[in-house]
């Protein structure tokens, strides 16, 4: 092995062991976090509320487009009476949690990177540190609750107007029928796909939140350090997305 | 520099080097490198009891990492850094934290929390560590804003602030846990005379009407020679003389001389090292 290489897989190993033990620390300041919960709320309203009209808007034209590629499919084996049951287990088990995954990390994640980031590079957890008051428990745990609960609230928005958008193009422009549509989409879908869309959401909400805080937590405390950290947030949030959308679809197969 | 002779005090008064029972600071033999090259090697510093200690020096010589030995936020490799009495390098975080509780601290920058008001910034450490009820909390909050002039600024979000305010706001916040020992970091760096005056006044202020101890870091050498007790000079990673302010002026000691005057010719270099000047510009112009 190259002395690059190694030293890159050396980095690799060491970055990942330093979230590791960011995580372990992150949750043990959890449990004192929770005895506040206005600081969790705040967050919520922080990464949640003010991502919801970007959700909407996602949601809404995914199921649109949702509703005419599937038409077009259905359409060819002559079961267009199928497509709300398609758009359904597409958004529930797949688009949804996914989507809204990637669409937090740009939109609360880089947030959220970038402001701890900033409070790093004016010595306001320093200053926290000073005062014995623990950064960890005041600024990175109520921050990653808060995005470990709005992302599966999120998630179900996302679903919701997706599935209006699909019945929107499919019943009102297609001309599907609207009995068939809900009723097909009803006595097909099982409590089982719902459980695998929420179980991705609350995980990669936790993976997207978890990369989001330790990059800010850790950023270099200049201008270009926080700027880097915010697109490396991007980066990993989307790959470990997609990574373990693969892992628990398989898993729950 | 390195062997730049170190000033002693001939005549032991109130204001001379602290007894060891007095000190509420003291930094002993301290030693402290980064990646390898040493900030810190052998320094003494002790800071006494209801006193101000300046520690002065040039740009680059540590002063602000001495100020993170002194509140435990890094440890030393070698010697001992006492606050309290305690070898802050020895103690667990719970202890770390009763610690700096007794402690307050005035960033340069003034490191208020952007997110939240004035009001909310000096009530921050109240709330984190006491169940006091909320119209104490504004009577103590509002008492501290008054004692720095800013009562009417309470309701102003942080970014609203001119650098002075911000770091009038900060001394409020660092003293309204009624701190034993007030750390001061660079608190004169960009401010407009007034503001200056009235930072200095009220550092000097907070030392004799609430008897904290204060450990002031600063290269405004008229400033704080103006209202320390005992000033310690800084170079090279170790003290090169101390004193009091009237003993430092006094010193024929060339490193002293040259900081208390602001030459550029002297035993602590202007230029950093490089090579010959005018061969490079001459290597430049071929």
């Amino acid at each position: 092995m190259s002395g690059a290489r190694k030293a890159g897989l050396l980095e690799l190993v060491r970055k990942t062991g330093v979230t590791g033990l960011f995580f372990l620390r992150l949750l043990r300041a959890c449990i004192p976090a929770l005895a506040r919960p206005r600081l969790i709320v705040a967050q919520i309203y922080n990464a949640g509320a003010r991502s919801l009209i970007i959700i909407m808007l996602s949601g809404l034209f995914t199921g649109m487009v949702l509703g005419l590629q599937g038409y077009d499919l259905l359409r060819r084996f002559g079961a267009t009476e199928a497509l709300g049951t398609a758009a359904a287990f597409s958004l529930l088990k797949e688009l949804g949690p996914v989507l809204t995954a990637l669409l937090f990390a740009g939109r609360a994640g880089t947030a959220l990177t970038s402001e701890i980031g900033l409070m790093r590079a004016t010595d306001q957890l320093t200053a926290m540190e000073v005062m014995a008051v623990d950064p960890m428990r005041y600024v990175a745990a109520p921050r990653f609750l808060g995005g470990l609960i709005a992302v599966p609230l999120l998630t179900a928005v996302f679903n919701v107007i997706g599935l209006y958008g699909a019945q929107l193009i499919g019943v009102q422009l297609m001309g599907v029928d609207h009995g068939i549509f809900w009723a097909q989409t009803q006595s097909a879908l099982a409590l089982k796909d719902v459980t695998e869309g929420i179980v991705k959401s609350v995980v990669f909400g936790a993976v997207v939140s978890l990369i989001a805080v330790n990059e800010g937590y850790h950023a270099e405390p200049t201008a270009a350090g926080v700027g880097m950290a915010t697109t490396r947030t991007v980066v990993a949030s989307s790959v470990m997305t997609l990574l373990l959308d693969y892992v628990l679809t398989a898993a729950f197969l | 520099m390195g062997g730049a002779e170190r000033i002693r005090v001939t005549d032991p008064g109130p204001a001379s080097p602290p007894a060891s029972s007095d000190a509420v600071v003291d930094v002993r033999d301290v030693h402290y490198a980064v990646d390898g090259r040493p900030i810190f090697s052998g320094l003494d510093i002790v800071a006494r009891r209801g006193l101000i200690t300046a520690v002065m020096g040039p740009s680059g010589t540590g002063k602000t990492t001495l100020l993170r030995l002194i509140t435990g936020q890094i440890y030393a490799d070698r010697g001992v850094v006492s606050v309290f009495g305690r070898d802050v390098g020895t103690l667990g975080a719970t202890e770390l934290y009763a610690t700096r509780q007794r402690m307050g601290m005035l960033f340069q920058n003034g490191a208020l929390l952007t997110d939240v008001d004035v009001f909310e910034n000096v009530a921050f450490p109240v709330r984190e560590h006491t169940d006091l009820p909320e119209p104490l909390i504004r009577k103590l909050v509002l008492t501290k804003l008054e004692a720095v002039g800013l009562r009417g600024a309470a309701h102003l979000m942080p970014a609203e602030l001119s650098g002075g305010m911000a770091r009038r706001v900060a001394l409020a916040r660092a003293i309204v846990m009624d701190p034993e020992v007030l750390i001061y970091d660079e608190p004169f760096v960009g401010l407009d005379p007034i503001s200056l005056g009235v930072i200095l006044r009220l550092v000097k202020q907070m030392n004799d009407a609430l008897n904290i101890t204060s450990v002031v870091v600063s290269h405004d050498v008229q400033e704080i020679s103006s209202i320390a007790d005992y000033s310690y000079l800084l170079s090279g990673g170790r003290v090169v003389a101390s004193g009091t302010p009237a003993e430092l002026a006094r010193s024929d000691s060339a490193t002293v001389r040259q900081f208390m005057t602001g030459s550029a010719e002297g035993p602590v270099p202007f230029h950093y090292p490089a090579a010959d000047y005018a061969t490079e510009l001459l290597e430049n112009a071929r």
